[in-house]
């Protein structure tokens, strides 16, 4: 996989709030019945992380599990291993409905890192990201200025947000212009 | 004169000087400074011409509401008009010109229309210039608009940055005087969320400068403590400088933060729109003061007499060393003591109510101020400065008693509730008689998604104008919201407030009551739009009855200020000469923003580099520096052919892009192909309803082109669908169709056959697509792979997974150019690799990277329809000579009935044929072709349209297709084209396929 990079490779702001480009990150799309038990069991198995609730996210060290809707799944696992985790959960789902696509190459993702991070996200999506409100464990899909992006906290310092790859230099873009020192809010300090 | 006084000005530090000019001219004034009141201190009264009659007009008021000191900021890419002096806090370096003056402001030009006021009365411009019509747009307008309009447009870029911010609140409170303070701590208390904003850069309000007293300490003391309870409050955010710019639906509210404002250059964004979600929001917006309606009102040196007292208390500023004060209630008789209590001269109160007022009259006679009560002003004396007063019988119709000089007449008509908030939403007003006012009707609040109001008022706002009431009706009101926002009740003990006891208010519209027509026609109620009582009569005498029709025909209320001196005023006459009371006139409708906000900061971050996402293939920076002149595709940007060095033009780049392919190896990024993955075993059954042919007999391996129509019949899309395994597809759909196609297939999957076991998803993204295309195609692949891609392993219409290194690609043997053709899948993060490699091997072979206008122009030369060309929402496949691709052994399709209606079968549709113009020219896009006679419009009768044309360099020749009535039966019929310029191009119908029509070239 030498030749494989991300669309703006690895690039770096330091604003108010860090941001960067994450690299390659093994995605799997995965969509079929969420409560059946070998969906759960074959999720289990490929990521070690549990099945996620509505609006959730399951980390388990370098790999996590994503609810994206009441059909779909979002599962993370480094980029080397994605052809691999493919494959066990064709195997694991042989004989069930289920869709199961690598979106790997069609994402960009970003951390934001700082204490500020948050601030960075209301910018630019519409939701509430006050601490009570939203929290390591959650994820959102929505609107991040003109295009579509979902996002999670990794810790109540840092996010990460993926976006379509196309539009990799637009959400930096963005992320960088909401993170501009000067443009401190103090609202979520 | 106007000048600053030595002691006084609670905003001010006088330890920090800070220049600005105005006009050019260098002046000082002090950091907490507005500009108004740092132009005040300079004696620069003068601030602008009026609208219409020019006339010379100063500050009037100290907030939101002035209508006259309107002023061009900055400069160059800083520059921006209308700009409130009265809400610019000053900056050292400060710039500002006044407007609407020509050629200077003390000497004006226009200055001859207030001569002339007779002969421009309300609606002139609408009686005079109407006929003849011709002339308006030719001669009128351009006269008129260039004499009125108040600033400049700007000219440069503005060099400033704007944001938007997401909050969500349990309560918003807006205004941060003293009734949002105490509404605020109320919900706070109570464990809410809480923002409270204020839109001056100081907490506190008008109570700070009025008399009164709260929990027996000062009200500053008081205003200081609460907002120490209100800092140590974790739920409770507390934004300066940011004004509740409107309310909506939904607990949907503006914020508009003026964030650097005051300190420009600091990097900082200038403005920051706050899109707020509030479960409840409290109007804690105050009240503002209503001018007096007397002749001259409008000379400079007529102020509010709450302004008066505000440039003294906060500013340290006087007006004039002697204020008269004009009155019909109590609460300017603080202006009269307050300038008093500064050493400065009080001739005068005119108290046009004959019972006079309560306690602050007898203190401000205690002081030895003369009052004069049941009196009016006749006239005001003076020109670009109040001179002096001709005091008459308020009773009477204005003939002077004897004349006061004096520099300042600060006025009262009483006060209006800032109910614009309230009123966004839909809030109703009542009128209250006893204080002359119209404030919010409690019991018809604006409501939210279960009828529940979700707005309310506290304070002065709310028609509270006591202290003591004020107080009480703000802790009520924030501990109300917090309630209906979910907080613990909690009922504690309002402050114990005390303001002078106020005698009633006697409302007075006109003064003198029966001021003559010459006095009625210098009495000014909308100073910003020049409309005087006079007008607003006349309105109501030519019919203008409803207030919003009398509103648009005299411009009353209308402008950057939105009448906020005038309105009620200006109704007030209204229902006067319409003999009918006020409530049955009621308001002209409130709408958002309450005061004018930044367009950049409605743009918010969406300017520059980032005004629009730019969709970039995983080869576009290839793209970029190798000479692509781009065309937008949707978001992408699609090379539309490439410049092979920089002079070389576009018609000479897309020519040799086709010969090279055509004769060797061109290259295409087709990465934007929309690319959805449908599985399941009910796949093939739903594609065979999605599209017109027949999808579930493909077996795995192969492809099949496809149509897409919509319910109606029409055709939407078409692309490629390979068969991945049984369950599995892979539908290629055009660039744009993309999003739509797949939310298409998801609604049909969600709503209509939701027990259907198929799932779709879209992966236009994952891959990077490039087209091999050419005799050469082949010969390239093999240098990359050792795979067997021979026509017997990929024959034309198959696909193949090939390793090309350590890339991992699909191989589609399709053509839309008709040559020998591979469309390979590549990880999109492998993309660009992929694409060096290819233009590696393919070196040797001249390989020519192609753009759409190739494309475009060989899939013409095929004969092969582009979505969008040759269909626009109305053409069915039938149309386009497509009925190979459209199944007759399925029962059903999506389009299928639709198709067979009486208007989709009429033999007389237009169809699809290929053009050969007689000269070899070009057809113009889009033009008609025409038939005999006219139709009912006088217009010549049509009988097609050109759909595509190209020149092609293969042929070395035009070539066009085009929709034609009964056109595949007319082969060989030359029909005529007019062009724009008059002359007529032949063409002969042919073939749509003009280039290798047995697909020999494709088939090797």
């Amino acid at each position: 996989m030498s030749s494989a990079v991300s669309a703006l490779k690895g690039a770096k702001y330091e604003g108010y709030v860090k941001v960067e480009e994450l690299g390659l990150r093994g995605m799997i799309t995965l969509r079929g019945d969420l409560n059946s038990a070998k969906m759960k069991k074959a999720v289990q198995d490929v990521t070690g992380a549990k099945l996620p609730n509505q609006r959730e996210i399951t980390h388990e060290g370098d790999k996590a599990v994503a609810w994206m809707s009441p059909d779909e799944l979002l599962v993370m696992v480094p980029y080397t291993d994605v052809h691999e985790t493919l494959a066990a959960l064709e195997k694991a789902l042989k004989g069930q409905h289920f869709l199961a696509a690598n979106v790997s190459d069609a994402r960009a993702i970003f951390g934001l890192s700082g204490p500020a991070a948050r601030e960075v996200i209301a910018k630019l999506c519409p939701v509430d990201m006050a601490s009570g409100a939203f929290a390591p464990g959650q994820i959102r899909r929505t609107r991040m200025a003109q295009i579509a992006a979902a996002f999670w906290m990794t810790s109540d310092t840092r996010i990460e947000v993926v976006c379509f790859r196309s539009v990799a230099q637009y959400a930096f873009d963005l992320l960088k212009d909401a993170a501009e020192p000067g443009g401190e809010v103090g609202i979520f300090a | 004169m106007s000048t600053r006084l030595a002691a006084g000005g609670r905003l001010i530090n006088k330890a920090r000087a800070m220049e600005f000019t105005f006009n050019g001219k260098r002046l000082r004034g002090f950091e907490g400074d507005t500009l108004a009141s740092a132009l005040l201190a300079n004696d620069q009264m003068l601030v602008g011409r009026s609208f219409k009659y020019h006339r010379p007009r100063g500050i009037v008021a100290s907030g939101a509401e002035e209508p006259n000191a309107l002023v061009n900021m900055g400069r160059d890419e800083t520059f921006e008009p209308n700009q409130r002096a009265t809400t610019t806090e000053l900056f050292d370096g400060l710039r500002a010109e006044s407007q609407n003056h020509w050629p200077s402001l003390e000497f004006d030009v226009g200055a001859i229309n207030t001569k002339l006021s007779r002969f421009l009365p309300a609606g002139f411009y609408y009686k005079m210039f109407i006929h003849p019509r011709p002339l308006w747009k030719h001669v009128y307008e351009p006269f008129i608009r260039r004499s009125a309009g108040l600033g400049k447009a700007p000219r440069d870029r503005d060099q400033d940055k704007y944001e938007h911010l997401y909050a969500f609140y349990d309560v918003v409170v807006i205004g941060g005087g003293i009734a949002g303070l105490l509404a605020a701590k109320a919900a706070g208390e109570a464990g809410v969320k809480v923002l409270l904003m204020e839109q001056t850069a100081h907490w506190g309000g008008r109570a700070l400068v009025d008399s009164g007293t709260v929990n027996q300490m000062p009200v500053d003391k008081f205003v200081d403590e609460t907002l120490s309870a209100l800092a140590d409050m974790s739920n409770v955010t507390m934004r300066l400088r940011m004004m509740g710019a409107g309310v909506y639906d939904h607990g949907y509210l503006l914020g508009y933060e003026r964030v650097s404002d005051h300190k420009p250059r600091q990097n900082a964004p200038r403005h920051r729109l706050w899109r707020i979600r509030a479960k409840q929001i409290v109007t804690a917006t105050g009240a503002i003061e209503r001018p007096l309606s007397f002749a001259g009102n409008d000379f400079p040196g007529v102020m509010l007499a709450s302004a008066v007292r505000d440039y003294a208390v906060n500013y340290g500023v006087s007006i004039g060393d002697r204020t008269v004060v004009v009155t019909n209630n109590d609460d300017a008789y603080q202006t009269a003591i307050v300038m008093k209590n500064a050493g400065l001269d009080v001739p005068l109160i005119v108290d046009a109510r004959s019972s006079g007022g309560g306690a602050l009259a007898d203190e401000a006679r205690a002081l030895g101020i003369r009052v004069e009560t049941g009196k009016a002003i006749a006239k005001v004396k003076g020109g670009k400065r109040v001179t002096g007063v001709a005091l008459c019988s308020q009773a009477g119709e204005g003939t002077p008693l004897e004349e006061v000089a004096c520099d300042v007449i600060a006025m009262s008509g009483g006060w209006s509730p800032v109910v614009h908030l309230w009123s966004h939403c839909g809030g109703k007003l009542i009128w209250d008689d006893a204080q002359a006012m119209f404030r919010p009707d409690p019991d018809k609040a604006p409501t939210g998604a279960q009828g529940e109001a979700f707005v309310s008022v506290a304070g002065s706002a709310n028609g509270a104008m006591d202290l003591g009431e004020i107080v009480l009706d703000a802790v009520n009101a924030g501990q109300a919201a917090a309630k209906a926002a979910g907080g613990k009740s909690k009922r504690s003990k309002s402050p114990d407030a005390h303001s002078p006891k106020m005698a009633p208010i006697e409302p007075i519209w006109l003064m003198p009551q029966g001021a003559n027509i010459k006095l009625r026609a210098k009495s000014w109620l909308d100073y910003q739009n020049d409309v005087k009582v006079s007008d607003v009569q006349l309105a109501a005498r030519e019919g203008f009855e409803s207030v919003e029709h009398a509103k648009r025909y005299t411009t009353l209320g209308m402008a950057t200020d939105q009448g906020k001196l005038s309105n009620i005023n200006g109704l007030a006459i209204l229902s006067d000469a319409l003999n009918q009371p006020i409530p049955q006139t009621g308001t002209t409708t409130f709408r958002p923003p309450y005061t004018p906000i930044s367009m950049a900061s409605i743009a918010g971050e969406a300017r520059g580099p980032i005004f629009q996402p730019l969709r970039k293939t995983p080869m576009h920076d290839w793209h970029e520096e190798n000479g692509a002149y781009w065309e937008p595709v949707g978001q992408w940007r699609r090379p539309y052919c490439f410049r092979k060095h920089p002079g070389e033009d576009i018609e000479t780049a897309v020519k040799r892009e086709i010969n090279q392919t055509r004769q060797s190896l061109g290259l295409l990024d087709a990465s934007t192909l929309g690319k959805l993955i449908v599985k399941g075993p009910d796949a093939g059954k739903f594609l065979d309803l999605l599209y017109t042919n027949m999808m579930s007999t493909l077996k795995p391996g192969r492809c099949r082109y496809g149509l897409m129509c919509n319910e109606n019949g029409f055709l939407t899309d078409d692309g490629v669908v390979a068969r991945i395994d049984e369950d599995t597809f892979l539908c290629h759909t055009t660039t744009g169709g993309a999003d739509s196609i797949h939310a298409h297939m998801e609604d049909w999957l969600q709503c209509e056959w939701w027990d259907w076991k198929v799932y779709a998803a879209n992966v236009t993204e994952q891959y990077a697509q490039v087209a091999v295309v050419g005799p050469n195609a082949r010969k390239t692949l093999e240098k990359l792979t050792n795979e067997d891609i021979s026509a017997e392993a990929i024959p034309f219409m198959a696909w193949k997974d090939v390793a090309f290194g350590d890339i991992n690609a699909r191989v589609y043997r399709i053509s839309f150019s008709g040559e020998l053709s591979y469309e390979i899948a590549v990880p999109a993060s492998q993309g660009r690799a992929f694409w060096d490699q290819l233009l590696e091997a393919g070196a040797e072979f001249g390989v020519t990277p192609y753009g759409t206008e190739a494309l475009h122009v060989m899939r013409a030369e095929k004969g092969f329809i582009m979505i969008g060309d040759e269909t626009d929402g109305t053409v069915i496949p039938q149309d386009l000579g497509l009925d190979w691709a459209i199944s007759k052994k399925k029962d059903d399709f999506l389009g299928k009935r639709a198709q067979e209606r009486k208007h989709m079968i009429d033999p007389n549709r237009w169809k699809l044929v290929g053009l050969e113009t007689v000269d070899g020219s070009v057809l113009p896009d889009g033009a008609y072709c025409t038939a005999e006679g006219t139709n009912k419009n006088g217009q010549r009768n049509v009988q097609g349209r050109v759909t595509s044309t190209y020149y092609s360099p293969t042929l070395e020749r035009g070539i066009a297709m085009g929709l034609v009535h009964n056109g595949p039966d007319r082969m060989g019929e030359v029909i005529e084209f007019p062009k724009v310029d008059g002359t007529v191009i032949q063409a002969k119908i042919v073939s749509p396929v003009f280039y290798d029509p047995e697909g020999e070239k494709q088939n090797v």
